[in-house]
């Protein structure tokens, strides 16, 4: 087949949006087609980042989730359809991908992430970009990304409310222990199934998400590390702070105290006799457990 | 010109749903509190531990820079100035157990 620059015809076609976009082009192409992401979690933030890096032809996307589809996830999870509730995530989201763009190789984990696994399915990848809903697999994303070097692209959502940003190791910037030391003990912090989730917010920071990625992968643009971006849909808002690197961290301080892989007791949030009653009005962050 | 104060959803059933509370400035992040602690009972209490220390789980700027390398409680806060509050927040979508 004909093709151009080690591109065939119809990569040539499906991608020319791409190679005529400056700071992309044919280089910044290939360096995706060659890249290997990994999602964390197959749902309302891995939705759109899958689908928009599956576009982008990123060459090979892992997925990892246990999970199956249910009902209570198609308000805001792109992936699945409603044929798919009842089917493993990574199935629904392998054929969605693969209806996008065949180029892509998808790559399931259909696994519990855990201290036992983390670094070898990582350690796979290029760039992780994570998208849980929990403490413990947030805190464990975080150390085996730094022990491993690999760049975390952070999103979380709760609410009207998201946050993203950008974990890049060795860098003299900062990790999500910088920012958060250790996890909330169990009972001070509500779950997005026991808060609710606005459907729409996880498709603005799951794209964001992207963008990151892809900056990552091309080397363009400025990433958005040692900034946190914030964003309110309700006052339709998004601003920055400034995230450091505090030299007192567990994990990539001066004097680490994180040495190896924690699994964290599995908790969400509030305890559920709590939380039906509070949800709705908004949960207070700081109930003693 | 006040200090504006944003809350975070996770917060805004202490200052009845807003998303945005004005307080007095030119004064420490501390009397920015107990300003809006007088108004507002139990904000103060969900960034503020017993020991008298910022909470572990919540993270203030002030405009964008973490108060921590500011004086924490004892940061200045101008007139104008806006305080952001971050608390620690896992949502995305996977259950994982």
């Amino acid at each position: 087949m004909s093709g151009f620059g080690g591109f065939s015809e119809e990569q040539v076609l499906r991608y020319s949006r791409h190679i005529i976009l400056p700071k992309i082009g044919g280089e910044g192409q290939r360096k995706l087609l060659g890249a290997k992401v990994l999602l964390i979690g197959a749902g309302g933030l891995g939705s759109p980042a899958a689908m928009y890096l599956a576009a982008a032809g990123v060459g090979t996307l892992g997925l990892v989730d246990f999970d199956s589809v249910d009902l209570t996830n198609l308000q805001r999870q792109l992936l699945h359809d409603t044929d798919d509730v009842g089917r493993p995530k990574v199935d629904s989201a392998a054929e969605r991908l693969a209806g996008i763009n065949p180029d892509v190789d998808v790559v399931k984990h259909q696994v519990v992430l855990s201290s036992d696994n983390a670094l070898d399915i990582l350690g796979q990848y290029d760039v992780v970009v994570d998208g849980t809903d929990n403490f413990p697999v947030r805190y464990l994303v975080n150390d085996a990304t730094q022990m491993l070097g690999k760049p975390l692209v952070y999103g979380s959502i709760f609410q009207f409310d998201g946050q993203a940003t950008v974990f890049m190791p060795g860098s003299g910037t900062p990790c999500y222990r910088c920012l958060f030391p250790e996890p909330p003990p169990p009972g001070t912090v509500p779950s997005c199934a026991e808060g609710g989730v606005f459907g729409v917010l996880p498709g603005i920071i799951g794209s964001i998400q992207a963008v990151e990625a892809i900056k990552l992968i091309t080397g363009v643009g400025e990433p958005l590390v040692g900034r946190l971006l914030l964003f309110d849909a309700m006052e339709m808002e998004f601003t920055t702070v400034n995230l450091r690197w505090d030299p007192t961290c567990p994990m990539c301080g001066e004097h680490p105290t994180v040495t190896e892989l924690i699994d964290y007791d599995a908790f969400c949030g509030l305890a559920p006799t709590q939380v039906p009653a509070e949800a709705e009005h908004g949960v207070r962050t700081s109930v003693e457990p | 010109m006040p200090v504006r104060v944003k809350i975070p959803t996770l917060m805004r059933s202490h200052v009845n749903g807003a998303a945005v509370v004005e307080a007095s400035g030119d004064a420490t992040l501390r009397d920015v509190l107990d300003d809006l602690d007088r108004r507002y009972p139990g904000l103060k209490g969900s960034i503020v531990a017993d020991d008298g220390g910022l909470r572990r789980f919540v993270n203030l700027y002030v405009n964008d820079e973490d108060v921590r390398y500011l004086g924490a409680l004892e940061a200045e806060v101008r007139e104008g100035d806006t305080v952001s509050i971050l608390p620690a927040v896992a949502g995305g979508s996977m259950r994982t157990r």
